[in-house]
């Protein structure tokens, strides 16, 4: 599997390590009132698509960023690669 | 002060570089390498470039691209992260040299004992690394580097001249195995 890194270009998978749903970014705010609720929803409830899933993927044996990989987990073909700090600053994160 | 006889070591643990000849590829250990990480802090992107710029006499490479000049070398290693290399010799005090010139706008953090490098030549060098790594070596331009595994350590290859000339850099503890792994794929391809 190749993943076409944003930065460095197509990379061999053998170099990158997965973490999991990409909504994992959206970490919610421990201050919030209902923290414990949203923080159960975010750690438990996960879509499980037969299709398209956005996923983040660490290039450790790279340039160590953190890239948000839309692939479809059936065909195993990957549609788009983005940074991870990219995603997550359009969607409003400081860092 | 007392008075220390020592002798230095290479990273290979012997009084001199060693240099392996294998066919037409020569493998040369480095030690003539003083190595910085130099990081840019958030929100001081303007006063990092100037200030590294200053120092370097060129600008830092992009993503996937090593420069050289003068003294100085810049390999990208990172967003926002380099390597910079530069004579032993003259430039000891890496870290503080390059700290001194970025102060409150970047991170530095002296690298050079934790590295080796070893220079890799001959025109079959690429041959070698296509038994070696991932990368796509027969792509990769003078000014171009990139960090992969070679048996499976995290190495930096940065092209000094394309087919040609090679440097790799690898954790100094695994200096023995990595100079290994290059000799048996050098004489895979001899």
């Amino acid at each position: 599997m190749i993943i076409n890194h944003p930065l460095l270009g197509p990379r061999d998978s053998q170099e990158f390590t997965y973490l999991g749903d990409a909504s994992l970014i959206d970490r919610p705010d421990w201050q919030a009132p209902d923290a414990v609720d949203q923080f159960h929803d975010y750690l438990y409830l996960r879509d499980n698509p037969a299709g398209e899933h956005r996923e983040l993927w660490f290039h450790e044996q790279g340039d160590r960023s953190w890239l948000v990989v839309t692939r479809n987990v059936v065909t195993h073909e990957i549609l788009n690669v983005e940074l991870a700090s990219d995603v997550a600053r359009s969607r409003g994160r400081s860092k | 002060m007392p008075e220390h006889r020592l002798k230095a070591l290479t990273p290979l643990a012997q009084a001199r570089p060693v240099i392996t000849t294998v066919g037409r590829i020569t493998i040369a250990e480095n030690p003539d390498v003083a190595l910085a990480s130099l990081a840019q802090r958030r929100g001081r992107e303007a006063d990092f470039t100037q200030r590294a710029e200053a120092l370097l006499g060129f600008a830092l490479p992009a993503p996937g691209h090593a420069v050289q000049g003068g003294d100085w070398g810049a390999i990208w290693t990172g967003p926002g992260q380099w390597f910079l290399e530069a004579p032993f010799a003259s430039h000891e005090d890496i870290a503080a040299m390059v700290k001194n010139a970025v102060t409150d706008a970047g991170s530095v953090t002296e690298q050079t004992d934790a590295w080796v490098r070893f220079d890799v030549t001959g025109r079959n060098a690429t041959e070698m690394f296509e038994r070696l790594s991932a990368i796509d070596i027969h792509r990769m331009q003078a000014g171009q580097a990139t960090r992969s595994l070679i048996e499976h350590l995290g190495c930096y290859v940065i092209c000094r001249e394309a087919g040609s000339r090679y440097s790799v850099l690898g954790m100094r503890s695994a200096a023995a195995s990595l100079h290994h792994a290059l000799v048996q794929a050098a004489e895979a391809v001899a």
